[in-house]
């Protein structure tokens, strides 16, 4: 009985949560401007969505959003990587003055490191654009790949790396074959954090944007909803993103569950 | 061997190039905001801005009715997601892991895209956008983020304590309330943080929830920095982040480990 309830108080949040996306993904099957009308299935909106045609801005912004995600991601896990192996082999002061300045764009509200961001580039004379939200992404991801990294670094034995410098390897061969191997799994989480915060990101990017039209997915649904109506093809496209999320978290669950079954087995 | 490579062979030379781009790209950025909000439009030292903010009876109305929406975001997110996170942790009462995943997913969506369907689904109830939708996506926003750190903290814990309590003759609401609570604080203080820090600054959501009726703190912020009143703005900014500094001390401040470690 008590476990009726408790099924049943998880079951009605979870269709708090999600109700919204419910009804976005079902008026996503008709052509209807206004949502609530239904004028009829249709597979319409995502046929414009993708051919584009009048809302080849939004196509642009979806464009953006990935590549900027996939530049931050890849630059900030290079730059993330690096640091994490600098940080951990350095001791005392200067380790507590870079370990805290690392925390700061996480614990920051997204609006404080936009502004911020925003007031560096103006007193720089820096014009803002697409280079400047890349660097603002960049600036507010490394911390994440940083802190994945660190574990590993921590977990590694030091005397693997010793062994390969004792057994004549240089310093760079000891780094490609001994120390990235064993803090591979970090970089990738790192990575796809960095990825998914970028993508994520609105406050930052509105400030650094600079107003030469360029736009992400987040500001374009700001500015369209500041213009009053909303694109309807946003229908499709949050129905398209949710799909994509929701498959994506359940192979990574699927994969960590194998693994664990595989750590058990040994 | 060259001079470059010696300093590569010391590895924790290797964190210079990331201590340079924090030195630009964090350091830097925030004294200048601190710079700029002591600062006139000339340049020269003032404190107008402070006194221009307490002054104004709408930006400190503003200031205190965000805190507000703040607390009762917050306190909601603990009323519905304590219980939550409790029934998701225990193992006679939940046993598929599915349903955990159900509740931690929506914090992968983009924010913008979850206000939108919040907007979406008031337009399909017909119900007014306003205060109530605000609050209700508000908490719609941010559940998961108290869920999940209360979530991982009741897992960690030791559940021969909550035996012990058992053996000892404690009723179970005596095993709730002086046992499960107390382990189970430093999630829901890192729940706190994850949902009042991101309530207490945002700013496009509000706007999009109550067809700009409502005024947050982070609205008002973002209007004068967009109208060109950079130092006034600045302070404002400065005033949040003395207001988040005083909640973080409140807190154990590991919430990070808590929030990143999902994938």
């Amino acid at each position: 009985m008590k476990r009726f309830f408790a099924q049943l108080y998880l079951w009605l949040l979870l269709a708090m949560l999600y109700a919204p996306i419910v009804i976005i993904g079902i008026f996503s099957f008709t052509e209807s401007k206004v949502l609530g009308n239904w004028t009829g299935f249709s597979t319409e909106l995502y046929t414009s969505l993708f051919n584009g045609g009048a809302h080849h801005s939004l196509l642009d912004a979806i464009k953006n959003t990935l590549s900027i995600a996939l530049i931050a991601a890849t630059a900030s896990t290079i730059l993330g990587s690096i640091a994490a192996i600098g940080i951990f082999n350095m001791r005392g002061r200067k380790k507590q003055v870079i370990n805290l300045l690392n925390d700061i764009p996480m614990l920051n509200p997204d609006i404080i490191t936009g502004i911020s961001l925003f007031l560096l580039f103006v007193s720089l004379g820096i014009s803002q654009g697409y280079t400047t939200v890349v660097l603002a992404h960049i600036a507010f991801c490394t911390p994440y790949v940083v802190l994945n990294v660190m574990p590993r670094l921590q977990q590694m034995n030091p005397n693997i790396y010793e062994a390969a410098l004792d057994l004549g390897a240089t310093p760079m061969q000891a780094l490609r074959k001994v120390i990235i191997p064993e803090i591979r799994p970090g970089m990738i989480s790192g990575f796809i954090l960095a990825f998914t915060l970028s993508i994520d990101d609105f406050a930052v990017t509105l400030f650094t944007k600079g107003n030469e039209g360029l736009e992400t997915l987040s500001t374009y649904i700001y500015a369209d909803a500041r213009k009053g109506g909303l694109t309807p093809e946003l229908r499709p496209l949050s129905t398209i993103i949710f799909a994509v999320v929701l498959l994506l978290l359940i192979i990574i669950n699927i994969r960590a569950k194998r693994n664990a079954k595989r750590n058990q087995a040994m | 061997m060259s001079i470059f490579s010696k300093l590569i062979n010391r590895r924790s030379n290797w964190a210079v190039p990331y201590a340079i781009f924090l030195a630009i790209f964090v350091a830097l950025p925030l004294l200048l905001i601190v710079l700029y909000a002591f600062q006139d439009a000339e340049g020269s030292f003032t404190l107008q801005n402070f006194v221009k903010f307490i002054r104004q009876p709408e930006a400190v109305n503003t200031f205190i009715y965000s805190i507000g929406i703040a607390i009762i975001t917050t306190f909601l997110c603990i009323l519905l997601g304590y219980p939550a996170a409790y029934i998701l942790a225990n193992a006679n009462l939940n046993r598929s892991h599915t349903t955990v995943v159900l509740f931690i997913l929506p914090m992968w969506i983009n924010i913008l895209v979850r206000t939108l369907a919040t907007v979406a689904l008031f337009d399909f109830a017909k119900l007014p956008l306003g205060e109530g939708a605000l609050i209700f996506g508000m908490v719609y926003n941010f559940l998961p983020f108290m869920i999940y750190p209360i979530y991982n903290t009741l897992q960690k814990m030791d559940h021969s304590l909550i035996e012990a309590a058992e053996d000892l003759g404690a009723r179970p609401s005596v095993v709730f309330t002086k046992v499960v609570v107390p382990l189970s604080m430093p999630g829901v203080m890192s729940g706190i943080m994850m949902v009042f820090m991101p309530t207490i600054s945002t700013f496009a959501i509000a706007e999009l929830l109550t067809m700009n009726n409502v005024k947050l703190f982070g609205t008002t912020i973002q209007e004068n920095i967009n109208n060109g009143m950079w130092n006034y703005g600045a302070a404002l900014s400065l005033i949040m982040l003395i207001i988040i500094g005083v909640t973080s001390l409140f807190s154990d401040g590991d919430e990070q480990s808590d929030s990143e470690s999902l994938i």
